[in-house]
């Protein structure tokens, strides 16, 4: 059993490296085996596989079975968990910045009747 | 209070791991700065309206420690983190863990730009977890040993595909 805190660790780490996003963005337009994917970069078939292994124990794609030619298909569920982390710490500061607006107006207040006060 | 429709959060997502939130602020960036520097300020806007204060530890000095718990119902929440590096009153870079979530954290490096006495706050969010930032922690030795490591890995791929195929 990996815990929800474990998963979105393995989802954070498989997606720090910029090869690996553009793997996953490629995989969005539909299933592609290895060769496929390492088109696009100057990397090895090897190197390539070590990072759908890397994203394959992220449970961010899925490979097919079959041994010579494993397509490797887009997992949506861990990067739905990321979106939703990431979403609840936006609510988080959205609301503390409107309250610290509100704070900012109430400590502008105070100095400005402390200045009045003096005037007088 | 009434001021926040135009002064809206903007977030914008530059990659899956980070977030840049920008919000002005009709105060001179000194106050902003201040807001942030203390319990007694944070207790006043820091987290959701519903929450209050339950305890409060602001070491406000670069590697200084902060500890805040706040809950509503009986419920509990504790966040903690560092601060990375302080300049008053221009950037804080701290770190931010939600202590139910053990092992992440999110870097914030915030700053702050004045301008005909408003103030604009940038924040910058990146999320990690403890396992990279020590990953990244490592001496150059232990970096070299996986360097090695992962060239074996590789060539016994390579070793591994060239049967199949």
């Amino acid at each position: 059993m990996t815990t929800a805190t474990e998963r979105l660790d393995r989802t954070f780490g498989a997606l720090a490296d910029p090869t690996r996003r553009a793997i996953l963005a490629r995989l969005r337009t539909g299933e592609a085996s290895v060769t496929e994917l390492a088109e696009p970069f100057e990397m090895s078939l090897p190197a390539v596989s070590k990072h759908l292994k890397v994203l394959e124990r992220a449970g961010l794609i899925a490979r097919g079975r079959e041994r010579q030619w494993r397509p490797a298909r887009l997992e949506a569920e861990p990067l739905k968990e990321v979106a939703e982390w990431t979403e609840r710490y936006r609510r988080f500061w959205e609301e503390s910045y409107d309250r610290l607006d509100g704070y900012l107006e109430e400590l502008q207040d105070r100095g400005k009747e402390k200045d009045d006060g003096q005037k007088r | 209070m009434g001021r926040s429709g135009s002064n809206a959060l903007k977030v914008t997502t530059p990659s899956d791991r980070e977030m840049v939130m920008t919000r002005d602020f009709d105060a001179p960036r000194d106050l902003v700065f201040e807001a942030h520097s203390s319990c007694e300020h944070m207790s006043h806007w820091w987290g959701p309206r519903r929450y209050k204060f339950v305890s409060c530890e602001i070491d406000f000095r670069p590697s200084g420690a902060w500890r805040i718990v706040h809950g509503a119902d009986g419920e509990e929440y504790a966040f903690r983190g560092e601060y990375r590096e302080i300049v008053r009153p221009e950037r804080i870079v701290w770190t931010f863990e939600f202590e139910g979530m053990p092992g992440h954290f999110t870097v914030e490096t915030m700053t702050l730009e004045e301008h005909d006495g408003k103030t604009t706050l940038t924040s910058t969010s990146v999320f990690d977890s403890v396992e990279e930032r020590d990953g990244m922690l490592e001496s150059g030795m232990e970096s070299g040993a996986a360097e090695s490591m992962e060239r074996l890995d590789e060539y016994l791929e390579v070793l591994k595909e060239s049967k199949a195929g």
